[in-house]
């Protein structure tokens, strides 16, 4: 590196090492050459130049617009979102979203809130239960984004996740030791799931994606406590989704891990196909040829 | 196949190496007189029925965990000395933990072969334990523990609670966090006694739960003293299954008084070695496949997280669903100290089940009044209220056993936790009496079929029409060996109460009597054999 060539200097050396072989023809190289040294000295200069100019008044042009435009974009996102609220959320939120005998208020819940409950399927409810149930979401993703930022106009709330906190780059270790003291309670250690009262349950966390998972600890929907900034910082929210990832991403080294449901499942196991395979094998063994 | 005409010559001269067997042979029997031992075991017979190979299944799986077992001692700690993990296992490095989770890990991921060893280990012992159970299930349900075989049968049961020690105690060695949360399950149990029971708790522990030396100490019960005493208790269960040879079906040619079957030279001897590569194989196959215990995941111990599903190795789980069928509140406070009734009754029940079952043949010989030796195995419906008795014992044992995994049948099936719990509390009380019935009546009915096909033969499925325009359907006879698996079985009678020498009727007696009562007042007698030629002259 410390014996680079200067950039004039390199066309001229190395093309013809390039080209050379390839077209087969010394001719050919030395026109190209010459070419090559026609050109002024101050035209990569003037090019520069060119360049800055068009990009900045293209900038400034579109710029001014661009404005305009997503103020636009905002508020029509804004109706289309009030919309979709008032069809699809208000009988039970209320209009104004301040909640009803069904329903809780939605002021101050944030965009977070709205993006995981619809966006994971939860909310519109299917049906009233112990729990709303994750299935597949009834609206598009613009849909979703438009209800969060029509939830959200209404009153602060904790934001949808910046991409920096979920891309599952934290501390693995940090996250897992995190996790098993404020999530393996309710979730199970490896993340399987497990049983709250009165037929509730904290669902799996396999294949959950880290903007849900994010926004459940920020949020903490229905029976799951709320891990505020002070509680979890983000971005040991973050090494936690990293740990979570990477179970995802890795699988059990021991084998097939029978649902991670620890000594429960692999009881059965042993009883059925353990036990079962070998009491077969005792009967074949003792099995008479007919 | 080339050396046909040279056979009349080899038989008359011994080859060099059948030369070199007899001579090795005569000097090992000149030297140690083994030939007798050798002759008697030699000969020992091994009657085929696949449920007489539950045991072996027992002993195969157990060489099978000594062998893993040394392994894994090689490279294990056992050591709460807290070091920092920096294996291979990213998520959990830089994270203090003991030795023991260390090595553990070590084994797993970082000793060649260590997890496959691992996993073969703690597979190998859960099969071990429910290979136990289901002979065990075998011996009651046929009887096989009555005279001569009742000291077997509580060295058996010895070996099970040894088998569970073990268990339990490797459960705990690899200081992680589900091992940790059974031990504080136990510390619990134990703190529950009243006066003693925090003092135990500290002798256990050297100190507060967990303290220091738990591991090391469950370490050397694990490997030194369990094991000693359970091959100690294997061998005297083996030497008297020699003794009190063993029990057969009844059929022909066989009575109370021989065995038959194949001798263990050399046929069952080859046999045997297969089915111990066979159960070893399918051992390292299942181990291979399947992740057992994994430790990674759970981390090291802390007392402070307790994951959803934690759960004991299944053997254990009837407890833990004791402790979790306690209804609330279970507590009484007597003069400022608490009565942990929600333990102490818990101990209660798994004491008096472990006990009952322990004293079983006892209890059923003292009911009975048989002191015969019983060499034939009964069939369960034979017996209809030992059967109906054991039936109940099963269910008792499984209501507990499911009640452990309340938390995941709640998930799977979609249920609430609460009614999952209830449902069990129920189904503990109500669940053994309908079990005792059915079962009971199921037995008395299929007596009642072989009573009526050794009688009358079985239905052949032809309709014939008779000339007079009568349809039959041709009952076919059973041959004679077949007529005699169905007749041959003891007929008990209930005993009469009667005066003692001093012509007194005691309290004793009439206990008896009205459990002897109770046991055989539902009977169906086996067919004589007056009634089949009676039946057969009727029908021929």
């Amino acid at each position: 590196m410390a014996t680079a060539p200067s950039p004039s200097e390199t066309p001229k050396q190395r093309m013809p090492k390039q080209r050379v072989p390839r077209q087969g023809s010394p001719k050919a190289a030395l026109r190209k050459q010459r070419a090559a040294g026609r050109r002024h000295p101050l035209a990569t200069v003037a090019l520069i130049m060119v360049g800055l100019v068009a990009t900045g008044g293209a900038y400034a042009l579109f710029s001014s617009s661009a404005t305009a435009e997503t103020q636009t974009a905002a508020q029509a996102q804004l109706d289309e979102g009030g919309k979709l609220f008032a069809a699809n959320c208000a009988t039970c939120h209320g209009m104004a979203l301040q909640g009803s005998t069904q329903g809780p208020s939605l002021i101050g819940v944030g965009a977070a809130a709205v993006d995981f409950q619809v966006g994971s399927g939860r909310m519109p409810l299917a049906a009233t239960g112990a729990q709303a149930e994750k299935k597949p979401s009834q609206f598009t993703d613009e849909q979703v984004a438009a209800l969060a930022s029509y939830v959200a106009s209404k009153g602060p709330g904790p934001a949808i996740p910046s991409s920096e906190y979920l891309a599952g780059t934290g501390d693995a270790g940090k996250g897992a030791e995190l996790f098993r003291i404020n999530c393996a309670m309710c979730h199970n250690v490896a993340g399987a799931g497990g049983a709250l009262t009165e037929g509730k349950y904290a669902p799996p966390l396999a294949d959950i994606s880290a903007k849900h998972i994010y926004e459940a600890m920020a949020t903490g929907p229905q029976s799951m406590p709320v891990f505020n900034d002070k509680n979890i910082s983000p971005e040991d929210k973050a090494n936690i989704i990293t740990y979570l990832k990477y179970l995802d991403k890795t699988p059990s080294p021991g084998g097939f891990d029978l649902g991670n449901l620890g000594p429960v499942s692999e009881g059965l196991f042993i009883w059925i196909f353990g036990l079962g395979g070998i009491v077969a094998i005792t009967i074949w063994l003792t099995a008479r040829s007919n | 196949m080339t050396t046909t005409e040279d056979r009349p010559a080899t038989s008359l001269q011994p080859t060099r190496g059948a030369r070199f067997t007899g001579w090795a042979g005569n000097y090992i029997d000149e030297r140690t007189s083994i030939s007798g031992l050798v002759k008697e075991l030699g000969r020992k017979i091994f009657p085929d029925h696949w449920s007489f190979m539950l045991g072996e299944v027992a002993l195969y799986s157990f060489i099978v965990i000594l062998l893993s077992g040394t392994f894994l001692t090689f490279f294990f700690q056992a050591s709460m000395v807290p070091v920092v993990y920096d294996g291979s296992w990213a998520p959990l490095k830089g994270i203090e933990m003991s030795a023991a989770m260390k090595s553990a890990l070590d084994i797993s991921f970082d000793i060649r072969g260590g997890l496959l060893m691992r996993q073969v280990h703690h597979w190998a012992a859960l099969l071990f334990i429910a290979s136990i159970g289901l002979h065990m299930l075998r011996i009651y349900f046929t009887g096989a523990f009555r005279k001569p075989r009742e000291i077997n049968w509580l060295i058996g049961f010895l070996l099970f609670v040894l088998a569970m020690a073990e268990g339990f105690t490797g459960y705990s060695l690899p200081d992680d966090l589900l091992s940790g949360n059974g031990l504080r399950i136990i510390d619990g149990m134990v703190k529950g006694v009243p006066i003693i029971g925090t003092w135990i708790s500290y002798l256990l522990f050297g100190g507060e739960f967990p303290g220091t030396d738990i591991v090391g100490r469950l370490y050397t019960l694990h490997i030194l003293l369990l094991p000693a005493i359970l091959v100690a208790a294997l061998g005297v269960h083996m030497l008297l299954l020699i003794i009190n040879k063993h029990t057969q079906f009844a059929g022909p040619g066989r009575t109370n008084d021989n065995v038959v079957g194949a001798p263990i030279m050399p046929v069952f001897a080859a046999k045997a070695g297969g089915f111990f590569f066979i159960v070893f194989g399918v051992i390292v196959l299942i181990a291979s496949l399947f992740t057992i215990n994994p430790i990674w995941v759970y981390g090291p111990y802390d007392p402070s997280p307790v994951s959803a599903g934690t759960q004991p190795d299944w053997y254990i789980g009837f407890a833990d669903g004791a402790l979790r069928l306690v209804p609330p509140g279970w507590e009484v406070v007597l003069g400022g100290y608490t009565l942990s009734l929600n333990i102490l009754v818990v101990l209660a029940v798994v004491g008096i089940f472990l006990v009952v079952v322990a004293l079983y043949p006892f209890l059923e010989a003292w009911i009975t009044g048989d002191k015969r030796e019983h060499h034939i195995a009964d069939r369960p419906r034979n017996a209809p209220v030992r059967t109906a008795i054991g039936a109940a014992g099963v269910t008792f044992y499984a209501v507990l056993w499911a009640a452990a995994s309340s938390d995941l049948i709640a998930t799977h099936f979609r249920l609430t936790i609460e009614g999952v719990i209830h449902g069990c509390q129920v189904l503990l009380i109500t669940g053994p009496i309908i079990a005792y019935f059915v079962a009971k009546r199921v037995c008395v009915g299929l007596q009642k079929k072989d009573r009526e096909i050794a009688l009358h033969g079985y239905e052949s499925g032809r309709i014939v029409r008779l000339p007079g325009g009568e349809y039959i359907e041709v009952h076919e006879q059973l041959d004679d060996y077949e007529r005699w698996k169905l007749v041959s079985f003891e007929d008990y009678t209930p005993l009469m109460i009667r005066p003692n020498a001093q012509g007194r009727i005691t309290v004793n007696q009439r206990v008896r009597a009205a459990a002897s009562n109770w046991f055989f007042e539902d009977r169906i007698a086996p067919v004589t054999r007056t009634e089949i030629e009676k039946s057969h002259s009727h029908e021929a």
